[in-house]
């Protein structure tokens, strides 16, 4: 008996995590680049498993057909033979392995953290569902991404606050807005901010010549 | 269909069954795509061959040369397999079925009668696209890794053209999945039942304009001539396949045929009815009411007769045009995407939008019938198929999409309830409940 979730979940993830290692244990620039490719084909492949399909679909067409595809392309342009291969020193070693050392602490952190997202969890995700969301009991609430999403947009589901009715009316529970829409707008402007900063580098420097006909460019 | 497998295995074998529906799907798919290119090969050089005032070939099987594609894969088998010396090797032998696999992957949402689809998304429009656009990476690979200039210039051209078409062919079929009001394909298929006049080309102008723009942009990203840059043999020898040769040359062949009728199959469902033909036989017949198994396997063989009709008719028309144009420059490829698709589709997707705005129920070629209405995947009210007006009381027949769509929400109610959606969740429910108690109050 074949469970062909576990199979294809492991199956997929297993090829995500060795051509991401292949990544970077290659010396070869292009070749980095096309095991980042299958290594993100195959995280879409996990997305198209959990049945999100739009998700799997926007991971092709963003990173492994857009993304990737322009990577290709300024590699191909600059591998020329001293940067074909490159050799890491220590430093850089070192380097790389404080600053990846913190971000994957960072995000362990923050993933284990979440009560919601344990698999095996103390309490029992039914008694956990804050009482405004009447779920009946003995109904085991499937856990999803979307309260995550939600907190994107603004709505904390996991804090919601009690707004006070007026007298008589029963009180009413909304979502918490203490979510992470500011920062999330912060990022994306600063991101906007570094975009045009490039832009502005990478133009070519105007100068004020004149032209054969006496008129500047 | 694992399922129905499932019924005639013994219960250690079960698994099995899921195995063989998906080998299945996946053969039957290949079939379609191998056995295509197998037959557009030789109409390609047949239509060629009239085109330029030619026989084209006449020898190889029969009065038609029908067996000439069979006898050059022969050949190709028998050529030694090169590799140029400087090669990176495991990425030139690789490039072709980058290629190939992006081309038959496309197939997977394909749906080629009404609810014959190998997996049927409801991003399905989406996923096509995104799919054939990953087939550049092969031709990419495929030009750095012979290491030779030919080739590096040919992938060079094919990336930069592949993504500039990326933006106006996204457009175009944004078009016709703003009129359905979903991505399903399925779905936009059977809206389009009934009457020619059902069919997106016809809904109103601006979509009969963009139903050009997309075939432009499409003949573009499949790398077809007028726009077959990356290997323009003129210029560039054979362009990304110059160091090429024998199967692994063919299979490049292969994803090249298989994404013209990708995209001609997607043409044929977004603007042509898919698997409805112009006018509604099998309404006439009474068949499409059937509640027999078979009739209504009939009924969608031939819808799948229908639909590889008109995609091939796609295929031969962009064969048509390769031997009619003349091969474009580079700038005026650039020129064509940039400063005629993308502003023309733009202007004929506003344009859409406010003919939907201001005539919902159509104006110049007014749909015979009702399309049906689609809003967030659900299907709200299913194309009323009317044939000689309703009559008083009676009940009106239950069209085929009505059916289908009973079909599909039965599998996403068990879906729902089984709490895999998101509809099953609390955090989905609450509002709708908190406006209820709020309606309820005095």
């Amino acid at each position: 008996m074949i469970h062909w979730h576990s199979f294809f979940f492991l199956l997929f993830g297993l090829t995500a995590c060795v051509f991401a290692l292949a990544v970077v244990f290659t010396n070869n620039v292009v070749r980095m680049a096309f095991y980042l490719v299958l290594s993100l084909g195959a995280t879409s492949g996990l997305f198209f498993l959990a049945g999100a399909d739009f998700v799997g679909a926007m991971q092709l067409m963003i990173y492994v057909g857009g993304t990737l595809v322009l990577l290709v392309f300024g590699v191909m342009l600059t591998a020329q033979s001293p940067f074909i291969s490159m050799k890491t020193r220590a430093g850089e070693w070192i380097a790389s392995m404080v600053a990846g050392g913190l971000l994957l602490w960072v995000l362990l952190t923050a993933a284990f953290n979440v009560e919601e997202w344990r698999a095996v969890s103390a309490v029992p995700l039914t008694q956990q569902t804050t009482p405004g969301e009447g779920t009946e009991p003995g109904v085991e609430t499937p856990v999803t991404a979307a309260r995550l999403g939600l907190g994107l947009l603004g709505a904390r589901v996991d804090r919601l606050e009690v707004v006070d009715a007026p007298e008589g009316a029963q009180s009413q529970v909304v979502a918490g807005l203490s979510g992470y829409l500011l920062p999330f707008e912060i990022v994306s402007v600063h991101l906007l901010v570094v975009l045009v900063g490039a832009a502005y580098l990478a133009r070519p420097k105007k100068r004020m010549t004149t032209g054969p006909h006496g008129d500047t460019e | 269909m694992a399922e129905y497998l499932q019924s005639f295995l013994a219960p250690e074998w079960k698994w099995l069954a899921y195995l063989a529906a998906a080998l299945i799907h996946c053969m039957l798919l290949n079939v379609v795509v191998a056995g295509g290119a197998l037959i557009f090969i030789w109409l390609e050089r047949k239509i060629a061959g009239r085109i330029q005032d030619r026989l084209g070939p006449t020898r190889v099987g029969g009065r038609f040369g029908w067996l000439q594609t069979l006898a050059d894969g022969v050949k190709l088998i028998a050529k030694e397999d090169l590799m140029p010396a400087g090669a990176d090797g495991l990425l030139f032998k690789i490039a072709p079925y980058v290629s190939f696999c992006a081309s038959f992957c496309a197939y997977f949402a394909l749906p080629f009668s009404d609810n014959w689809v190998a997996v049927r998304l409801n991003v399905a429009v989406f996923f096509i696209i995104a799919v054939l656009g990953l087939e550049v990476f092969g031709v990419i690979l495929a030009g750095y890794a012979s290491a030779s200039k030919w080739s590096l210039f040919g992938a060079m051209r094919e990336a930069a053209q592949v993504v500039s078409y990326e933006v106006p062919l996204g457009m175009c079929t944004v078009v016709p999945v703003v009129i359905a009001g979903t991505m399903d394909l399925v779905t936009i298929g059977q809206m389009q039942q009934g009457w020619f006049t059902n069919w997106f080309l016809l809904h109103d102008p601006f979509t009969f304009i963009i139903f050009w723009v997309y075939f432009t942009c499409a003949t573009a990203s499949v790398n077809r001539a007028p726009f077959d840059l990356a290997e323009a043999e003129s210029e560039l020898v054979a362009g990304f396949h110059t160091e090429y040769s024998g199967l692994r040359w063919s299979i490049f062949f292969m994803a090249e045929y298989g994404s013209m009728f990708a995209v001609s199959g997607l043409a044929a469902i977004l603007f042509f009815g898919g698997w409805n033909g112009p006018l509604p036989l099998t309404q006439w017949l009474g068949m499409a009411d059937s509640q027999n198994s078979l009739v209504i396997y009939l009924v969608n063989l031939l819808g799948l007769l229908n639909f590889l009709f008109k995609a091939t008719f796609g295929v031969i028309f962009m064969m048509w045009v390769r031997w009619t144009l003349p091969r474009l420059r580079i700038d005026q490829v650039m020129t064509t995407c940039l400063k005629y698709c993308t502003p023309i589709a733009a202007a004929m997707f506003l344009g859409t939008t406010l003919w939907c705005y201001a005539f919902p129920a159509g104006w110049l070629l007014a749909p015979s019938q009702p399309l049906g209405e689609v809003r967030e995947g659900w299907l709200t009210q299913p194309a009323a198929v009317d044939l000689k007006g309703p009559p008083e009381g009676a009940p009106t027949s239950r069209s085929v999409a009505e059916k289908n769509w009973d079909r599909h929400l039965a599998t996403t109610v068990s879906a729902e309830t089984r709490g895999t959606s998101l509809g099953a969740s609390p955090i989905f429910q609450r509002p709708a409940r908190s406006v209820a108690t709020k309606e309820a109050r005095p």
